[in-house]
């Protein structure tokens, strides 16, 4: 049997079933490759070692019943080790969100996302890094220190769920959950040769995941592989009373194939649209080529390929950066030093919050704030926000057209392999610019998947993604597993 | 459109920020490129467009509203600051008069 951290979890599950790999060891395992690999990655900001072998020893139990009784249903996931991007809450653990102005809280009570991982017996490992109320691309923006991506220790991780894709690449963890309100989840995956979904809006409950924009954010995960995949967004999806926007039709069921690709809309073949705005000028020519080889990889597994439009593509980055920061500065006007998080002591009240505020936030929380209590000040209210909204509905509409042609929509992930440490100094429209190819799935709410696809000359992952209509995963998940059938990307591991 | 310093600071006072000199000047820069960039959006006749402000497809759905347990106050105070007999505990907020 190889290392038990190299097992693919779907691996790790079968060998808990038989009774020869308890999740105890399977827990040992992950805790001894973070103790090697952590000092030089930085994936997690808080371990909770005592609470992983707790779960793992009750995980054990579930799985010794379930072997005298095997007509019962149990999860994949009992005993698997999981990570948790530290922008969800779980009760009684620090979470931070990578910021100051958090430091030191502990959530009274769990996110539902990560509450489902839990009851179908996953073991939680511990909180991993994220650019600052997940305001980022690259984690750099953590108030706790960067994440270093385990294929170039020189280079970020991606973000802003930069931790968890370093720490499911890395194998310190078989499956990490991510958010993802403008890419989050994708460029990451990307980023560090790992498989992402970033859910269709309203999927998957937001209830316990800290707010940055509302009418954007999603929880998602990464995995080594779709198949991997699977099980964490199939514990997690359906409806919650707890968040009345998770849709009543949320909790899907399906299974891959063995490898064959789905069939497209009233069972005709699968349809592919490649858009022609997301081949644009400055980007990396070998994202390029590892996307075109990859659409070739779809055309011969017998997928119809056709040359689309999404017209307002362009849009997507200046709507984003109003509406996502519009969003952040009602949000963040709760951390005010009186009921959670440090607080920093003034004369009077309105003094406190200034200080607690301006000196506790990080820069790009600060700078999305300005941006947003801008576009939403009288007087530039409908030049800005209200504008941003409106050509919100055309960039929805891009997709609506394309997707009632074609099933899926494959794409680059983002324009870059994964950049260097520093690269974009304090230039933010540079490092917004990161983000053109995911943003516009999350202003239309579509479901995306991100997968390796092949490497660049200097050894980094090359991401793809396919995005579907709304509430479109069964689709994604089924293409993603046929290609990862077909090709060994999925399975190449960093030089650590 | 170049933001002035005036206008920074209205903004950081909107939002409940402290900024040093050297911040109003860094983000009057940035903010003063953003809004730049973002100015292309005027460029799109959206006359007949309706903002979306969500993407779902439903009205929000309705419960029944029934009393369930939530966390005990002790649980909620636990990560304040400052509390003080069951309240939060501020700055005060009035002069305390002549």
């Amino acid at each position: 049997m190889p290392a038990l951290v190299d097992l693919t979890l779907l691996e790790a599950s079968a060998e808990l079933r038989t009774g020869r790999l308890s999740s105890v060891e399977l827990v040992r395992a992950c805790l001894d490759a973070i103790n090697r690999l952590e000092p030089a990655i930085h994936a997690f900001l808080a371990l909770t070692p005592d609470v992983a072998l707790a779960q793992a020893q009750q995980s054990d139990q579930r799985l010794s019943a379930w072997r005298h009784n095997p007509d019962r249903a149990l999860s994949p996931l009992c005993g698997i080790p999981i990570a948790v991007k530290d922008v969800l809450c779980l009760k009684d653990v620090p979470t931070t969100c990578g910021s100051k102005i958090l430091e030191g809280f502990r959530p009274p009570y769990t996110a539902t996302s990560v509450q489902r991982l839990i009851d179908a017996g996953a073991v939680i490992l511990g909180k991993t890094n994220t650019d600052e109320f997940a305001m980022g691309s690259s984690t750099e923006n953590s108030a706790y220190g960067v994440t270093h991506n385990p294929w170039d220790l020189d280079r970020v991780p991606g973000g802003s769920s930069g931790g968890s894709a370093a720490a499911v690449a890395a194998r310190l963890s078989f499956a990490a959950l991510g958010t993802d309100t403008g890419g989050s989840v994708r460029q990451p995956a990307a980023f560090c040769g790992v498989t992402g979904i970033k859910t269709s809006y309203g999927r998957v409950s937001r209830y316990g995941l800290i707010a940055y924009g509302s009418s954007l954010d999603t929880v998602g995960a990464l995995a080594r592989s779709a198949s991997d995949l699977l099980p964490v967004f199939l514990a997690m999806a359906g409806p919650d009373p707890l968040d009345s926007t998770c849709m009543p039709s949320a909790a899907p069921a399906f299974q891959l194939g063995d490898g064959q690709l789905p069939s497209g809309l009233h069972g005709r073949q699968l349809r592919i649209g490649v858009p022609r705005e997301y081949f644009i000028e400055g980007m990396h020519p070998a994202v390029e080529k590892g996307v075109r080889e990859a659409v070739e990889v779809f055309r011969g597994l017998g997928a119809e390929v056709q040359d689309i439009s999404l017209p307002h593509t362009d849009l997507a980055l200046p709507v984003y950066y109003l509406i996502a920061p519009a969003e952040a500065s009602a949000n963040l006007a709760r951390y005010d030093g009186v009921r959670f998080g440090p607080r920093l002591e003034a004369q009077g009240l309105l003094e406190q919050y200034y200080s607690t505020r301006g000196q506790l936030f990080g820069r790009e929380v600060k700078r999305r704030i300005m941006l947003g209590s801008y576009a939403l000040s009288a007087g530039y209210y409908d030049a800005y926000y209200g504008q941003a909204q409106k050509v919100r509905t055309l960039i929805k509409g891009d997709f609506e057209s394309a997707l009632r042609e074609v099933d899926l929509i494959a794409c680059p992930v983002a324009p870059t392999t994964a950049f260097k440490i520093g690269a974009h100094g304090d230039d933010p429209l540079s490092m917004y610019l990161e983000d053109v190819f995911t943003l516009p799935a999350n202003l239309a709410g579509v479901p995306g998947l991100a997968f390796p696809v092949g490497f660049d000359s200097d050894g980094l992952p090359i991401g793809m993604q396919l995005k579907a209509q709304h509430l479109g995963e069964p689709l994604l998940f089924q293409a993603a597993h046929a290609y990862q059938c077909a090709t060994n990307w999925h399975k190449e591991r960093p030089p650590l | 459109m170049a933001l002035t310093l005036e206008e920074v600071r209205h903004i950081a006072q909107l939002a409940r920020l402290d900024l040093t000199r050297e911040e109003e000047e860094r983000y009057r820069e940035q903010l003063s490129a953003i809004l730049e960039y973002a100015a292309r959006l005027a460029q799109v006749d959206t006359s007949a467009i309706p903002p979306t402000s969500t993407v779902l497809p439903l009205d929000a759905p309705l419960r029944e509203d029934t009393p369930r347990p939530s966390a005990s106050q002790e649980a909620i105070l636990h990560n304040a600051p400052s509390s003080q007999e069951g309240m939060f505990r501020i700055p005060p907020v009035l002069d305390a008069g002549p």
